[in-house]
C-alpha cells in the first residue's frame, strides 16, 4: 500500500513537471523542471527493482545531459525571448509527432493486454541472488556486443562532431607549452659577451 | 499498519544517529581546519570560545542566526532560496550508504556506489542554482567555472572507483570493505588514490582548486550574494562534502572500519571508531594541503583534469583489468 | 512489509526528506531571529559602487559547453564500464576484449580531441 503510494506520487511529480517543461515561461525554469522530472523518473525505477538503470539515470541524464541543456539554454539566454513565436506553424508537426508518439504507446499498452505472460517473463525480480548490474554486464559485452560496440562508435562520432562543430582554434593567444619551458636551457636563452666600445652588440631575433 | 509504524521509528532513530553525529563533525572539523591552517602559519588559531576554542564553529553558526537576509531585488526568489538547501540536503543525504561497520548502515544498497556518485554529480546543481538565480556577474562566473571544474574531475572519480570495482567485485560498499581484509587498496592502487585525493580536492572546491571563489579574482564566487544562515548552509554543504569524500576514500582505499592489522589490542577497537580514525586522517591532509599549496590557474586546473588525470586513470584500468584477468586473480562474487 | 530492497530506499527517501527539511528550518529560524531593514542599496546586485551596466547573465565562451559535452561522453564510458567491472570473471575473453575494443575507439576519439586542442583552456 505504501509502495504503492510513494509511487504514485512520484509519477505524479513526474508528469506536472513535464507539463511544467512545456508551459513554463522561462527556459531555465523549464531545464529545472526537467531535472525534477528526471529524478522521479529514476525513482520510479528504482521503486521497480531496476537499480542499476535508476542510477544510471540520475548520474547520466541527470548529472550530465541537464548541465549541457542548463550550459545551452543559459547561454542563449536573450535569444529566447520569442520561444513561443512560431507556434501556430509548428502546430501541425507537433501534432504529428505527438500522434505517432501515441499510437506506439497504444501498441505498446495493447501489447501488455493481449499478451499476459509478457508481463510475467519480463518484469525484474527482486531479492534474487544476482543483482541487476551483474544481470546486466553478463549480456552487454557477450550477447549483445555488436549493439555494444556501435553504441562505442556512435560516441566516437558524438566526440569528433561536438569538436568539429563548436570548436575552433584562436590563432591570437599564447599558449603555455610544458615542455619547451622545462626543455629550455640556459645557453639557449643566454649568452655572455664582451662588447667593444662603441661597437655595440649583435643582436640575434 | 503496525510494523510500518516501528520501521519508522526505528529508521528515523538510525537516520538520528548518522545526521546529528555528521552535523557535530562538521562543526569539528572546521575548527580542525582552521587550527592547522593555523599552527603551519605559526598562528594559534580559533582557542577562546568553550575548551581550545573547540565551540568556535557553533559560536559562528548562532551568530549567523541573527544575520539578516537579504534577497537581492533581481534574483529569482524560489530558486536563490532553493540553491543552499539542495547543496545542504544532497551533502547529508549520500551519508545514507556509507558503512560504518558490518551492520551498522542506514541503507545497504546492492548500488552504494553508483548511488553515492549519482549524489555527488548532483551536487554541481547547487552551485549552478545559485549562480544562475542571484542574477549578479560574479556568482554567475564563479559558478560557471565551479561546474565546469567539478564535471571534469568527476570523470578520473569515475575511472578511479572502476579500479576499485575491478578489484571487489561488486558495487556494494559493506562487500568492498569486506574485501579488503587481507590488503587495503591503498597499497596495490596507490597511484589511484593519488589521483582519488587531489581530484576530491578539486570536487569540493578545495583549495588550492577553489577557483569558484577565489577571492582575489571573483569575490566569494557563487556566495556573493548569500547572507545568514543561507550562506551557512553552503559552508556546511562544503564541509559535510568534504567528509563524505574523505569517508568514501576510507571505504575505498582505507579498509573502511577493518583495524590495519588483525592483532587483538587492534581489533578491539569498535569498528566505527577505526572508520572515524581514516576520515579524520584524509581530512587533515585535506587541511594540511590547504594551508601549504599555493592556487591554481584555471587553465593549469582543467589541463591537470583532462589531460593528466584522465589518461592516467584510464590507462591504470586497462593495467588493473589485465592484470586481474590474465592472473586469475579476479573477485568471484556471483 | 515492504521487501529488504526497497526498505533500504525508503530510509533513503526519509533521510531525504529530513534533510530537506532540516534545510528550511535553519533559514525559517534566520527569517524569525534576523532583522530585517532593506534599502535599495541592500538589495542590489553586488557590484564595485556602481550600478550594473549590463544583464548579469552574460554569453560566455562556448568552451564550457564543449567541456560539458565531452563530459557526457566520458561519463557513458565510464556507465557502461560499471557492470563489466563486476562481471568481468564471469564474461571470459569476449567480455574482455570487447571492452578493450570499446575503449581503444574511444582512445583514438581521445586522442583527436588532444591533437585538435579541444582539451586546452587558453
Amino acid at each position: 500500500m505504501v509502495h504503492a503510494l510513494i509511487f504514485y506520487v512520484f509519477s505524479a511529480i513526474a508528469i506536472l513537471s513535464a507539463i511544467m517543461v512545456i508551459s513554463s515561461k522561462n527556459t531555465v525554469h523549464s531545464v529545472f523542471f526537467l531535472i525534477l522530472a528526471f529524478i522521479s523518473v529514476a525513482s520510479l525505477f528504482i521503486m521497480i527493482g531496476a537499480e542499476f538503470i535508476g542510477m544510471i539515470l540520475l548520474i547520466v541524464y541527470v548529472g550530465a545531459v541537464a548541465v549541457l541543456f542548463l550550459f545551452v539554454v543559459m547561454m542563449l539566454e536573450g535569444n529566447f525571448k520569442n520561444v513561443k513565436h512560431g507556434f501556430l506553424q509548428y502546430l501541425p508537426f507537433g501534432a504529428f509527432i505527438g500522434a505517432v508518439v501515441l499510437f506506439e504507446i497504444v501498441i505498446i499498452i495493447g501489447a501488455w493486454k493481449y499478451k499476459p505472460n509478457l508481463i510475467r517473463v519480463s518484469s525484474i525480480p527482486y531479492n534474487v541472488s544476482t543483482t541487476n548490474t551483474q544481470s546486466l554486464g553478463k549480456l552487454i559485452y557477450t550477447d549483445y556486443i555488436l549493439a555494444f560496440q556501435l553504441s562505442g562508435l556512435i560516441l566516437l562520432v558524438a566526440m569528433i562532431g561536438a569538436i568539429l562543430l563548436t570548436f575552433n582554434k584562436r590563432s591570437d593567444l599564447k599558449r603555455q607549452d610544458i615542455a619547451t619551458q622545462s626543455s629550455r636551457e640556459r645557453n639557449d636563452s643566454i649568452y655572455l659577451t664582451d662588447p667593444e666600445s662603441g661597437k655595440g652588440v649583435k643582436v640575434n631575433d | 499498519m503496525k510494523d510500518y509504524i516501528s520501521f519508522l521509528i526505528y529508521d528515523l532513530l538510525k537516520i538520528l544517529a548518522i545526521l546529528v553525529p555528521v552535523l557535530i563533525a562538521v562543526s569539528m572539523i572546521v575548527w580542525v581546519d582552521r587550527r592547522v591552517w593555523g599552527a603551519v602559519q605559526l598562528r594559534k588559531g580559533p582557542n577562546v570560545v568553550g575548551p581550545f576554542g573547540l565551540l568556535q564553529t557553533i559560536a559562528d553558526a548562532l551568530k549567523y542566526i541573527f544575520k539578516e537576509i537579504i534577497i537581492p531585488v533581481r534574483a529569482n526568489k524560489v530558486i536563490f532560496i532553493l540553491a543552499p538547501v539542495v547543496t545542504m540536503s544532497l551533502a547529508l543525504v549520500a551519508w545514507a550508504v556509507i558503512p560504518f561497520s558490518e551492520k551498522l548502515v542506514l541503507a545497504d544498497i546492492n548500488v552504494g556506489v553508483l548511488y553515492i556518485f549519482a549524489v555527488s554529480s548532483l551536487g554541481v546543481y547547487g552551485i549552478i542554482m545559485a549562480g544562475w538565480s542571484s542574477n549578479s556577474k560574479y556568482p554567475f562566473l564563479g559558478a560557471l567555472r565551479s561546474a565546469a571544474q567539478m564535471v571534469s574531475y568527476e570523470v578520473s572519480i569515475g575511472f578511479v572507483i572502476i579500479n576499485v570495482l575491478l578489484c571487489a567485485g561488486s558495487l556494494n560498499l559493506v562487500t568492498i570493505v569486506n574485501a579488503q581484509k587481507h590488503v587495503w587498496y591503498a597499497i596495490p592502487l596507490l597511484p589511484m588514490f593519488v589521483v582519488y585525493f587531489i581530484s576530491a580536492l578539486a570536487e569540493t572546491n578545495r583549495p588550492p582548486f577553489d577557483l569558484p571563489e577565489a577571492e582575489a579574482e571573483l569575490v566569494a564566487g557563487y556566495q556573493t550574494e548569500y547572507s545568514g544562515m543561507m550562506y551557512a548552509l553552503f559552508w556546511l554543504g562544503e564541509y559535510a562534502n568534504i567528509l563524505l569524500l574523505c569517508g568514501l576514500g576510507s571505504v575505498l582505499f582505507l579498509g573502511g572500519w577493518l583495524p590495519p592489522f588483525d592483532v587483538y589490542p587492534l581489533n578491539a577497537v569498535p569498528a566505527p571508531i577505526w572508520l572515524i580514525l581514516k576520515i579524520l586522517f584524509l581530512f587533515f591532509l585535506f587541511a594540511m594541503v590547504k594551508a601549504i599549496v599555493p592556487r591554481y590557474r584555471y587553465d593549469q586546473l582543467m589541463r591537470l583534469g583532462w589531460k593528466v588525470f584522465l589518461p592516467f586513470s584510464l590507462f591504470w584500468v586497462i593495467l588493473t583489468s589485465a592484470f586481474l584477468y590474465f592472473f586469475n586473480l579476479l573477485p568471484n562474487t556471483l | 512489509m515492504l521487501l529488504e530492497y526497497l526498505q533500504n530506499y525508503l530510509s533513503i527517501l526519509i533521510f531525504l526528506v529530513i534533510a530537506i527539511g532540516l534545510g528550511f528550518a535553519f533559514i525559517i529560524v534566520n527569517f524569525i531571529c534576523a532583522p530585517s531593514h532593506p534599502d535599495s542599496e541592500k538589495l542590489s546586485p553586488y557590484e564595485c559602487g556602481f550600478e550594473p551596466f549590463s544583464d548579469s547573465r552574460m554569453k560566455f565562451d562556448v568552451r564550457f559547453y564543449l567541456v560539458a559535452i565531452l563530459f557526457i561522453i566520458f561519463d557513458l564510458e565510464v556507465a557502461f564500464l560499471f557492470p563489466w567491472a563486476v562481471t568481468l570473471s564471469k564474461i571470459g575473453a569476449l567480455g574482455f576484449w570487447s571492452m578493450m575494443i570499446f575503449l581503444s575507439v574511444l582512445t583514438v576519439g581521445f586522442i583527436y580531441e588532444w591533437k585538435s586542442g579541444a582539451l586546452d583552456w587558453e
